[in-house]
């Protein structure tokens, strides 16, 4: 679906030059639901842009569906459907207005664009909100209608910038249960970009983290944290350290200890926490050091951020 | 503001249907005719907005209007005698005013067209435009003729209402000068457009720019006020000003007249505002957001 070669673009503000994106190589196959993860200003817009064919890039090649972005930037448009971070439906517009005449950009007849609308209105829960003007809808009805606008094509791609940011929760939740649908109907190949850690580790079933204007790791979440950072086993237990580290079998992880309530807390590092939890309690018993309680606090995607750059991705979003 | 909040829904509530998977209906018409096909999508899209609130349209006939109703006898009462020698009537200031105002009402609304897209810019919706595989200079013929369409009743309107003063009316070379206001007016609507995109979020700077062009092109074209009494420099400065040669092309025109050099200037005025206006504005097009 996607194949992207040295992707690069330079903006210049004043006599400054600012490199949004530095080379990035990427391939997303048929099917894939893959998110761009990274802290504000990383270049996952830009390389979201440039993919969707909406920004030249400076240098590199990329064929989207098929086409060139640069070469033929209207073929690739016929084929994509994209979800912008602003709304998509003009505020003094119309709901149903606005799908129509996004049909007849994509140069739909009125019966085909009349029916996908309808269709649409319907699947995304907008019923009954045909005639309201864009501006009255709550929030998270604009986000659906821009989700209708973005597949009046039946794209077999859908590109998706920040689809979530200032949703309250709930209404990202309903509007991730109404991408999946779609995704499933339509068998839609999705790329987005998000800062949300929880909703990158949740919905996409690939992350690219994109720091600098580069990808700096590509796999699954649970790869991503198997390769990239550890769950750590909480213990505590009625011990000393010199039994517990004779105890616990040799290559589990790294293990520290401190004083706590009387008895002895116990972290490991460790690639697979949860399987590795029963055998530290049943080594530590037969070697007489009774556990008291047990956690797992399984790897994030946050701490792979963190182990990757050196900084955490909670507080780039919160800055 | 209060906004609406979304009523509560549960997850339960979403009927996912069973996949459709069909296949995308790629349509990818190439040509003047995808170019005329989206050209009429833009137009469509833009004056929906004018259909669904004719309340706009009605402020926007009245307002020629007043101004022709308080300016016009001011210009007879002031230059009675240079219209049409001893005894000016108000026909002979109509026949010469009116043809300006129609001029002044296309530059008003053609050069504010690209305030509406300030504020789609703002919102995110030309982004969505722009990601469609609209032609490009589509977009920017289509939200000019928009401007250019409640011209054509205006003017009508105007023509009508002046009749009865003794306004001569003549529909062919009208229509062929309101027809050579269209084609000045997409260059027009094409540069407002681009003004907009350049100054992307600061809404002060593009009626900054609008404002501080405006009147001095309306008062070095001779509309409002005749040129003949101008210091040389002035109408040396009016020779370039393309609004010149529309103001005195409509002028023949609607006096009845094709045979006139001024009428061929005009076309050229028009054809050349026109040319650059699309060449400037689908450079920025391309180079948005």
């Amino acid at each position: 679906m996607i194949r992207a070669r040295g992707l690069t673009k330079t903006f210049r503000r004043g006599k400054e030059v600012v490199e949004a994106v530095k080379g990035i190589d990427v391939d997303v196959a048929e099917g894939e639901l893959v998110a761009f993860l990274g802290p504000n200003g990383a270049g996952k817009s830009t390389t979201l842009r440039m993919l969707t064919s909406l920004l030249e890039p400076t240098a590199g090649e990329a064929e989207v569906a098929g086409h060139d972005v640069a070469r033929s930037p209207a073929q690739v448009r016929a084929r994509i459907g994209f979800i912008g971070q602003g709304n998509g439906g003009g505020f003094s517009y119309r709901v149903r207005d606005e799908l129509h005449n996004q049909g007849r950009f994509y140069g739909l007849s009125s019966a085909v664009y009349t029916e996908r609308a309808a269709d649409l209105l319907a699947a995304l829960e907008l019923g009954g909100l045909e005639k309201r003007s864009v501006q009255s809808l709550s929030g998270g009805q604009r986000r659906r209608l821009d989700v209708a606008l973005g597949l009046m094509n039946h794209p077999p791609l859908l590109f998706l910038d920040e689809p979530t940011t200032g949703l309250d929760p709930h209404s990202r939740a309903n509007l991730w249960e109404h991408i999946s649908a779609m995704r499933e109907r339509y068998g839609m190949t999705v790329v987005l970009t998000t800062h949300y850690l929880d909703e990158a580790d949740s919905m996409a079933e690939r992350v690219v983290v994109i720091d600098h204007g580069q990808i700096i790791a590509d796999a699954a979440p649970d790869a991503l944290k198997r390769e990239h950072a550890d769950d750590r086993l909480t213990l505590v237990v009625d011990g000393d350290e010199a039994a517990v580290r004779q105890a616990l079998p040799v290559g589990l992880g790294e293990v520290t200890t401190r004083p706590h309530d009387g008895g002895l807390m116990v972290q490991v590092a460790t690639a697979h926490g949860a399987a590795a939890l029963p055998g530290a309690i049943e080594a530590l018993r037969l070697a007489g050091v009774p556990t008291t309680s047990a956690d797992v606090r399984r790897a994030s995607l946050d701490d792979v951020f963190l182990n990757l750059t050196g900084r955490s991705l909670r507080e780039e979003a919160a800055a | 503001m209060s906004r609406p909040t979304d009523p509560p829904t549960t997850t339960s509530t979403i009927v996912t249907p069973a996949p459709v998977h069909e296949a995308p209906r790629i349509v990818s018409r190439t040509g003047p005719g995808k170019f005329l096909a989206d050209t009429g999508a833009v137009f469509t899209r833009e004056i929906l907005l004018v259909l669904r609130d004719p309340f706009t349209l009605i402020f926007s006939l009245l307002q020629p209007l007043i101004f022709l109703g308080l300016f016009g006898p001011l210009l007879t009462g002031t230059f009675g005698g240079g219209f049409g020698g001893e005894g000016a009537s108000t026909a002979d200031t109509l026949q010469w005013f009116v043809p300006g105002v129609i001029v002044m009402i296309s530059l008003f609304g053609t050069s504010m067209a690209g305030s509406n897209l300030l504020y789609e810019i703002m919102t995110g919706s030309y982004e969505r435009v722009l990601a469609t595989p609209l032609d490009r200079s589509a977009i920017l013929v289509g939200r000019a003729l928009k401007e250019f369409a409640p011209l054509l009743v205006q003017g009508l309107l105007i023509a009508v209402v002046c009749i009865p003063f003794g306004f001569r009316f003549h529909v062919l070379p009208a229509l062929t000068g309101l027809v050579l206001l269209g084609i000045f007016g997409i260059g027009v609507g094409a540069l407002s457009h681009s003004l907009a995109q350049a100054a992307k979020g600061r809404e002060w700077l593009f009626w900054g720019v609008q404002q501080s062009l405006l009147f001095p092109l309306l008062i070095l074209s001779g509309m409002m006020l005749p040129l003949e009494a101008a210091p040389s420099w002035m109408q040396t400065a009016a020779l370039f000003n393309p609004l010149t040669y529309m103001v005195d092309a409509e002028r023949a025109l609607f006096a009845g007249t094709f045979d006139d050099p001024a009428v061929l200037w005009g076309a050229v005025a028009a054809a050349v505002t026109c040319a650059v206006g699309l060449v400037v504005g689908i450079r920025s097009t391309r180079r948005a957001v």
